[in-house]
């Protein structure tokens, strides 16, 4: 060994799970040259623009660093040069796969601030949306790991199954991405009728379609060879590197905001959080495949308690709240009207009637209450809001000064984190185990560099 | 019609036409390059003249002392070869040499196995 | 075999326009010119097997994944490939300063000069062959093995990162592949007791029909051995480690383009058309049909049925397909022409299936990694074609000893105790290495569970 440079002290080298093979050309007395390989920012497999540079030699990998930023579009410094509602669309872009998340975070950090209250059916229905968004995500994330590892077809099934869902999507909230769907106190628009019925058709099918997935991929002994005791990660470095989602609930630790910190209605559902020991690749996507399963759980008791029930009968029971509403109106302008030949009704009677005049229960409402959201002004203050997003942890952070824009936000995405651990999860491993672990980790690029 | 009786012609179905076909397996792609020269469009720019380094600048040269990781395998590799060589006319005579053929091959094939059987277990035939 | 076939008609034809085709100067003359002829047939066959087999995995591709594949270029999308094609003849070929010219130019040209060749070895009917030596077996494996030159250099001219490691992959992939490859086919020559192409075919002809060839004569290890290893040489996934495209982008031809890109291409899937030629042919009965030695529901032989059946209307009433040939066409030795027509429907229809094979496991299997590529043929493809090639001595000389089986069933009493041990040295080696293997993938599983976790 000539050039090589010494390897970087790593606690990960020390553990099972890892070849260390840096002594092997010395031991057979051949001169061998490291090769720095550049994967990215155009490579058919970084899922985006992230440079890997990989010093390898022969095929195992001696050193990596990720080199990120290519997709930096400040979106943070974007929140302080817009009022809080222009903001919001742009946050589709913070993280394009699962961006009801970022939404969610969003507002529920402004609510915080402002202390509004939010329907109990506006929860119900960012539920949804959030769970189907993390089926889809994790579709996306199946389709690419295995595209990953060199299978092709598995990407247009689960495209297939993932566009079903963003036509869910398109019908609630006009885009089949770009969804900026959220509200502060509620959501943009009440689901249209009949939008509960195609979300159960289309989850109904979908347990059928995971079997098929599972099929293809979980006995696949190519699979099983390139996945199993790869990229072994143990809680003590997770934790070092603050990774979190999956590839956390993959070692054994069975932490999910959802459960341990059970925001919007998550502790009326019921679900478990589905977890592996064994840390490595094949334990993630096991962890990933159930949780989807999870969210399809999750999803039908959500559907079958939605306060208000589906939007066609909430629409009808508007319709006699309108129609009572009508005839007090017009008893009202009876008492004013009523002239000297009429008698008026007692305008006592009628204020009684107001009283008692059924209106639509808050929770079965999807705005709480009205705001003005172009010159929507919390008070100073700072909130925090978290979420388990597809990828671990999702945080905004924000910072208010009671002007119409916000003073800070700061996002805490999970991608970044996850992509820390990386290099120290590469080192001595093969360069085609490269692509399983990367991909195992289901990172995505906008959210690291935002 | 057809000479019937006629034996397979060798010049025409043997080496010298064998030999006539792989010069024309020579020539053909020098053609099929050549005819590509004239006919393509040419649009050059500097970045188009760089190697390929996933969208960066290109840095180092692969032109490097590479580490194969299959060295060891390459030498089985050139052993097993030349035993298939030999193998070949044994299979073709094999109904004239009889039992004693078969024996004998079985001994050569034996120690040939038990080669593999060896650097197996010393190691060899793992990837490093 | 037949005394007559295409290399004799050419000189007949030539002996019939005048020439003395005794003559050595003439001989010579004809050599080239008969070379020449068959290399332009064997471009232009070859070509048109690659437009049709590269439109072929698009659709089987799309139909796998559930998509309409190409259907724009020509009716079903089937000029698409013509369209590609003349889209990269007419693209820049791009070669940059860092790249060693005469190397990165000889590359693709050593990669596709073996495939035509190949093409002049398959026997596609007893009639239409271009090459057939008594040495063919191993010439044509000899030959086959140069385009990995090709490849490791293609790596090496282009100085490009990736296309360096794909073409060591290559290199890697070839070495050990090929040995249960050839110890695969070895059986098949010990069988049938030649190396000449046409005469492994015609020992396959039997009485048994599909029995009778050799994928189940001999023993179904070596036709699986050779089947897992072809696709291995033509690096189709799983084996297409020199171009994955998820980790090397292309692999060895990343820094090629236009034409040289289309040579590549091209030899690509040449190359797996012969390699499932070569499959017909070793394993599959070649131009043999399908339904030899079967009884057609109305009696007789599909050739008899088609020279004696009205089928035909002519001068008003129903003619045999055989009178209405000789009557119209004036085809004087019918039975001939049928017989040919039949060998070469049945070759193609075998290598398309055999290529359909290829394309399906494209669409299904993920990629394996170099050391598992390397082990697995290393640690269970040569010990098992290796077991293999004792247990088709043992068969070779006591079970089936002429080459017959009808030798096997007339005397099936005094073979037992040979089949007893025949069959105990088979089936025992590959249950002794499906165990090696489980221990191993056992050992793995073991492992994974002792990783340490919280």
């Amino acid at each position: 060994m000539t050039t090589a440079s010494p390897a970087p002290e790593l606690s990960l080298r020390d553990k099972p799970g890892f070849s260390d093979l840096q002594g092997v050309t010395v031991e057979h007395g051949l001169n061998t040259q490291d090769m720095v390989v550049n994967i990215g920012p155009q490579h058919p497999s970084t899922h985006g623009v992230l440079r890997l540079v990989t010093t390898i030699n022969g095929e195992i990998v001696k050193d990596m660093e990720p080199v990120i930023g290519y997709l930096h579009r400040s979106k943070e410094k974007m929140a302080e040069g817009r009022s809080y509602f222009q903001y919001q669309p742009t946050i589709d872009r913070v993280e394009y796969l699962s961006s009801f998340y970022d939404h969610y975070v969003y507002v529920t950090a402004i609510e915080a601030l402002a202390d509004l209250k939010v329907p109990k059916r506006v929860e119900y229905i960012r539920m949804i949306c959030m769970e189907l968004n993390r089926i889809t995500s994790h579709l996306l994330w199946f389709g690419t790991f295995l595209l990953d590892l060199g299978a092709t077809s598995p990407f247009f099934y689960a495209f297939r199954e993932r566009e079903a869902i963003f036509k869910l999507f398109e019908d609630i909230t006009g885009a089949r991405m770009m969804y900026n769907y959220f509200r502060f106190g509620g959501v943009n628009a009440d689901a249209p009728p009949g939008w509960l019925d195609d979300v159960r058709k289309v989850i109904n099918e979908l347990p059928f379609r995971f079997d098929e997935y599972e099929a293809i991929a979980n006995k696949n002994p190519i699979v099983m060879d390139r996945c199993i005791g790869v990229g072994v990660t143990s809680y003590q470095d997770l934790l070092d590197y603050g990774v979190t989602g999956p590839s956390m609930r993959a070692c054994g630790v069975a932490q999910d905001m959802r459960k341990t910190n059970p925001y919007s209605c998550y502790n009326e559902v019921e679900f478990d959080v589905p977890t592996a020991t064994e840390g490595d690749v094949y334990a993630r996507y096991k962890v990933r495949m159930a949780e989807m399963r999870e969210s399809i759980r999750i999803v039908h008791q959500l559907l079958d308690n939605m306060p208000g029930g589906d939007s066609a009968e909430l629409r009808k029971l508007e319709k006699e709240h309108a129609k009572v509403a009508e005839e007090i109106a017009a008893a009202k302008k009876r008492v004013t009207v009523a002239k000297k030949n009429e008698e008026a009704p007692n305008a006592a009677d009628v204020a009684k009637m107001a009283e008692k005049a059924p209106e639509l229960p808050f929770d079965y409402r999807t705005t709480g209450q009205k705001v003005n959201l172009m010159v929507f002004k919390p008070p100073a203050g700072e909130a925090f809001s978290m979420v388990e997003s597809p990828r671990g942890m999702l945080g905004c952070y924000l910072v208010s000064d009671g002007t119409p824009k916000a003073y800070r936000v700061k996002w805490r995405g999970a991608s970044f984190s996850n992509l820390t651990i990386l290099p120290s999860m590469m080192i001595g491993n093969l360069y085609p185990d490269l692509m399983a672990i990367f991909g195992s980790l289901d990172i995505i690029l906008p959210e690291v560099d935002r | 019609m057809l000479p019937m009786a006629a034996q397979t012609h060798f010049h025409l179905t043997g080496y010298p036409v064998l030999f006539v076909l792989l010069i024309g397996g020579i020539a053909l792609p020098f053609l099929l390059m050549t005819i590509a020269q004239i006919v393509q469009f040419k649009n050059p720019t500097a970045t188009k003249y760089t190697t390929y380094e996933s969208g960066m600048p290109t840095f180092g040269d692969a032109h490097i002392q590479f580490d194969v990781k299959f060295y060891l395998y390459a030498l089985l590799f050139i052993l097993f070869d030349i035993e298939t060589a030999f193998l070949f006319p044994w299979a073709v005579s094999y109904e004239d040499l009889g039992l004693r053929g078969l024996v004998i091959m079985y001994l050569f094939v034996d120690i040939l196995l038990l080669g593999v059987i060896y650097a197996w277990r010393k190691g060899a035939l793992r990837w490093q | 075999m037949n005394p007559y076939n295409l290399p004799n008609w050419f000189v007949w034809l030539h002996a019939q326009l005048g020439f003395n085709v005794a003559d050595p100067g003439v001989q010579v003359l004809l050599v080239l010119a008969w070379g020449v002829t068959l290399f332009t047939l064997i471009a232009v066959v070859a070509k048109a097997a690659v437009v049709f087999m590269v439109l072929m995995e698009r659709k089987v591709l799309a139909w796998v994944t559930q998509r309409k594949g190409p259907n724009r270029v020509g009716p079903f999308g089937l000029l698409q490939t013509l369209a590609d094609g003349v889209k990269l003849l007419f693209k820049e070929d791009v070669m940059t300063p860092q790249q060693d010219k005469f190397l990165f130019t000889l590359a693709p040209a050593i990669f596709i000069f073996p495939v035509f060749v190949l093409f002049a070895f398959v026997p596609f009917t007893d009639f239409l062959f271009g090459v057939a030596l008594p040495v063919g077996a191993l010439l044509v494996f000899a030959l086959s093995s140069i385009s990995v030159i090709g490849m490791v250099l293609a790596g090496w001219a282009s100085n490009n990162k990736y296309s360096l490691l794909g073409g060591m992959r290559s290199a890697a992939q070839a070495i050990s592949y090929e040995i249960p490859l050839v110890l695969a086919v070895l059986a098949v020559v010990l069988f049938a007791g030649s190396m000449n192409l046409l005469d492994i075919v015609e020992a396959q002809r039997g009485p048994l029909g599909p029995l009778s060839w050799y994928w189940f004569y001999i023993t179904p290890l070596a036709f699986i051995v050779f089947l897992i290893s072809s696709i291995a040489e033509v690096n189709r996934i799983p084996f297409d480690l020199p171009e994955a495209e998820s980790e090397l982008v292309s692999g060895y031809n990343t820094e090629y383009s236009g034409m040289k890109f289309a040579m590549f291409f091209l030899a690509e899937y040449a190359a797996l058309f012969v390699m499932c030629a070569l499959t017909v042919v070793f394993f599959f009965g070649g131009y043999n049909s399908l339904l030899a030695g079967v009884a057609l529901p109305w009696g007789g032989t599909m050739e008899a049925t088609l020279i004696s059946t009205p089928m035909i209307p002519m001068d008003g009433e129903m003619m045999p397909l055989g009178v209405w040939l000789q009557q119209t066409l004036h085809v004087p030795n019918l039975s001939w022409l049928l017989d040919q027509l039949e060998k070469i429907s049945w070759m193609v229809l075998k290598i398309y299936t055999f290529i359909f094979f290829a394309m399906w496991l494209r669409g299904t299997l993920p990629r394996l990694k170099p050391d598992q590529l390397m082990g697995f043929s290393w640690k269970f493809l040569i010990p098992l074609s290796l077991i293999n090639l004792f247990a088709v001595g043992v068969q070779r000389f006591w079970a089936y000893p002429n080459n017959s089986l009808d030798t096997l069933f007339n005397s099936i009493t005094t073979h037992i105790p040979f089949l007893i041990v025949w069959a105990v040295i088979v089936f025992g080696g590959v249950g002794v290495f499906c165990m090696l293997m489980s221990r191993q993938l056992n050992a793995k599983t073991r492992k994974r569970f002792a990783a340490p976790s919280a």
